[in-house]
């Protein structure tokens, strides 16, 4: 089975809203794969098909070599989930809800891995789950999703709600995951999160698959942006690898293909740099910028 | 203070859009009910001396005198109020329990509040505005019904007396309401705090007015419930008693605003527990969940109902003379509640009130499913390896074993209360038993309407299961008087049930009932597997 995930064409409606529009996503087994898009782009909407929650309207679905809807109950068995909002039962200790849900999985946690778990992510499972934060919240549906043994991991917008502390963590374990030979499914409208972790990106819009591949593939989206205040006068036009410049006065706005940045760099500071901020592109900024052309002319006969 | 208060009208606006529906179809249910007993009774019971014939019969039967309580006279007006008052009051106050836990700790468990907490909004608005909300819907059914009920023909006074009743015992729900939401961290645990309050009003009144003379019936002064008939409307009006719930009413909003103003957000007087740090080998699939979620509630009904049905059992032991010399009354009573003795008929009357009050817990048993649903928490089950049906199941059997059990508990401790003073206590708990038990097919029916519903319609389900649970206590508790046709009264699965102890047992409308029941149980899964989730 070379792909875990594999869907073609999804449709999707709710009443008069489209939901999802022909979307396309292919997750290969044994790979972290990023699922990205806007909120509201039907990441979640795909995901509940995925988990057979939704009937799909129209369109192809395989997930571990089985049908979603039909086969849920036994795919499941085979899959750990971690929904985007999570909610508790609150008079249940976090404890308790990890083990149930390995148990409702079909198979009890391994406890030597729950108990490292929980002290990585520094959790008090003994608290009744309506005393928690949402990161918590967030802490104990993670721990009882990597304490399982699924082959596929399906989490939606894992971060949300975790401390940069707790969201490091968060990594290591997807990366160790990866290592044991687990197929993770991470939906996410955070680029940085995609680039630090996936082998491989999709990329929807108003449900709709724009773009997929690796992120080495997708050079534009890993261009910097760079914002600086300059010393003196600068001659764009001799810059290598730089896109949508806008020079205002002494103020530079730009993105710069990663391979050229050393260069781009070189020459700001032979001008003088009085301030500089560099920074990944928001996921956001890559939209208005990529796709919203891109949609305008499919739009046009 | 006045910063604390501040946003107070704000929220009440919206308190008010958010509750359009529901708070009128409240208002709605209390004002129709005394409206239409005060016209049937008007219409049906023209003679003073047909209306002396039925005011002999209510008082020297304790079935009837437990159910609605004294008479206080024979005037139509007073027979509207023994009927109708004391239900009255206690839809009111119903009313008052869901519309302040609502909007003061059912949104603070939800985390609404919080978001509104950082906005321009003081800390007791929230309470203030829920107040607010309660205190303007009693005081719209209490005008309501001042309006309405002289235009059926009722003197003016006794009207407003009634009224005032039943609109003060609202506002005393709505104090004792606005302190338990103080009290617990958790809504469900709040409601349940005031449903035991009002469970022991109504109670202490049903057993005052039962026990005839020489009982306690100063328990009937007790607690708020009781206060509807000693106000006497109708009767030489002692209007100083609408002093009772007023102050209960005061003392209740000075307790909840002393008390929110010392106590965190989120935070209750009553504190959590730590839990188990791992679950036990106990909770270990979708069965054991739906357990472990509804047990703790399950245990109050079913604690409420021994103490209820043991005291109102034992109430029945002074009667032995049979009621009434004419044949009319018979027949009324008859229909009520069995053919033989009338301890027979009170028991059986008992044993009806039992099998409605445990279809809605039924009913609110199988509506957990919706809330799972709705607020999130069936998804982790259903992505985990647990099909649909095995999960809808799982909270179906909780409600129908809980029903059975609460059936059961009913029947065995009115059999013991009676038993107990009457002697043959073993007997008494096993005929009791079967005479509980016999309501379960009926109950099942109308929790099966909720599941269904819950399969078909999951938008609507919890109106349904309600409206469902109203319609049957409308066509079987006041039906009669309504003097609806067998047509009508047929449409309830109660009417269907023998009337036991005491009538004939024939099995074959208990088959079709748990045929029917099972069929609607069987629909609502097998929509359940069809629909999307959430």
């Amino acid at each position: 089975m070379a792909n875990a995930i594999e869907a073609s064409g999804l449709r999707k409606r709710f009443g008069p809203t489209k939901a999802l529009d022909g979307l396309d996503l292919t997750v290969r087994t044994g790979e972290v794969h990023a699922f990205l898009g806007p909120n509201g782009a039907g990441k979640t909407t795909t995901i509940r098909i995925l988990l057979g929650l939704l009937r799909k309207d129209g369109g192809e679905v395989s997930l571990l070599g089985g049908d979603p809807w039909r086969d849920a109950t036994t795919l499941h068995s085979r899959l750990a989930y971690v929904p985007g909002d999570v909610t508790l039962w609150p008079s249940l200790s976090g404890g308790e809800i990890i083990d149930l849900l390995g148990r409702l999985r079909g198979r009890a946690v391994d406890p030597k891995r729950r108990q490292a778990l929980i002290e990585r992510f520094d959790l008090d499972p003994a608290k009744k789950a309506r005393a928690y934060s949402k990161g918590n919240r967030q802490k104990v549906a993670l721990i009882a999703a990597l304490a399982s043994d699924a082959e596929l991991l399906v989490l939606d917008e894992p971060t949300s709600g975790l401390d940069p502390l707790m969201e490091a963590n968060f990594r290591e374990c997807v990366n160790a995951e990866r290592r044991d030979g687990r197929t993770v499914l991470l939906s996410s409208h955070i680029l940085a999160e995609a680039e630090a972790l996936a082998d491989r990106v999709t990329i929807i819009r108003a449900g709709q698959t724009v773009e997929t591949g690796t992120l080495a593939d997708m050079r534009h989206l890993t261009r910097t942006t760079v914002d600086a205040e300059l010393a003196g006068p600068l001659e764009l036009d001799s810059m290598p690898g730089i896109h949508n410049a806008v020079l205002d006065g002494a103020r530079l706005r730009c993105e710069v293909d990663n391979a050229a940045l050393t260069e781009v760099l070189r020459r700001l500071s032979a001008v003088g740099v009085r301030t500089l901020t560099c920074r990944p592109p928001t996921l956001e900024e890559l939209f208005l910028r990529h796709y919203s052309e891109r949609t305008v002319a499919a739009l046009q006969p | 203070m006045s910063s604390s208060l501040t946003g107070s009208q704000a929220l009440a606006k919206l308190a008010l859009r958010r509750d359009r529906i529901m708070l009128p179809a409240w208002v709605y249910v209390v004002v129709i009910g005394v409206c239409a007993n005060a016209y049937t009774f008007n219409r049906l019971y023209t003679t003073e001396s047909s209306r002396a014939a039925l005011v002999a019969s209510g008082e020297s039967n304790p079935a009837l005198l437990f159910l609605y309580g004294r008479l206080s006279g024979t005037s139509v007006g007073a027979l509207t109020a023994w009927r109708y008052g004391v239900w009255g009051a206690l839809f009111a106050a119903l009313m008052s329990v869901f519309i302040v836990i609502r909007h003061t700790r059912a949104d603070e468990e939800a985390g609404r509040l919080e978001l509104i907490g950082s906005a321009r909004v003081g800390r007791q608005a929230p309470l203030v505005s829920a107040l607010a909300v309660a205190t303007l819907a009693n005081v719209v059914l209490t005008v309501l019904l001042c309006v309405l009920l002289p235009l059926i023909g009722l003197p003016f006074t006794g009207s407003a007396a009634l009224a005032l009743a039943i609109g003060t015992c609202g506002l005393a729900f709505t104090g004792i309401s606005a302190v338990a939401a103080q009290l617990t961290s958790g809504a469900r645990a709040a409601r349940g705090l005031v449903f035991g309050v009002l469970g022991a009003s109504f109670l202490a009144r049903a057993v005052g007015d039962s026990a005839g003379a020489g009982g306690p019936s100063w328990l009937t002064w007790v607690l708020p419930l009781g206060w509807t008939e000693t106000l006497r409307p109708f009767a030489g009006e002692r209007w100083w008693v609408l002093a009772l719930p007023l102050a209960v009413f005061a003392a209740g909003t000075w307790a909840a605003f002393a008390l929110a103003e010392r106590r965190d957000h989120g935070a209750g007087l009553i504190a959590d527990r730590p839990g188990r740090p791992a679950a036990t080998s106990l909770l270990r699939g979708p069965f054991s969940l739906a357990w472990r979620l509804q047990w703790p509630a399950l245990a109050g009904w079913a604690a409420g109902f021994a103490f209820i049905f043991a005291v109102s059992g034992a109430a029945g032991k002074g009667i032995g003379s049979l009621v009434g010399t004419s044949g009319t009354l018979r027949d009324e009573f008859t229909r009520l509640g069995g053919q033989a003795a009338i301890v027979n008929a009170y028991l059986a009357a008992l044993m009806l009130l039992a099998g409605l009050v445990a279809a809605a817990y039924g009913v609110s048993a199988v509506l957990r499913l919706r809330a799972e649903e709705t607020e999130g928490r069936a998804e982790p089950v259903l992505a985990a390896s647990v099909g649909r049906v095995r999960w809808g199941l799982s909270h179906l059997l909780v409600a129908l074993t809980g029903t059975a059990l609460l059936l059961a508990v009913a029947g065995v401790a009115a059999g013991l209360g009676y038993g107990l003073p009457a002697g043959g206590i073993g007997d008494q708990m096993a005929r009791m038993l079967g005479a509980g038990l016999a309501q379960l097919p009926a109950a099942l029916v109308i929790v099966g309407i909720a599941a269904a519903a819950f399969g078909m319609v999951p938008g609507a389900s919890v109106a349904v299961g309600w409206t469902t649970v109203g319609l049957a206590v409308l066509l079987n508790i006041f039906g009669q008087v309504l003097q609806l046709s067998h047509w009508v009264l047929d449409i309830s699965p109660f009417t269907h049930v023998p009337r036991l102890p005491g009538g004939t047992v024939s099995a074959s409308p208990l088959l079709w009932l748990s045929l029917v029941a099972l069929a609607l149980g069987t629909a609502g899964l097998a929509a359940l597997r069809r629909r999307d989730i959430g």
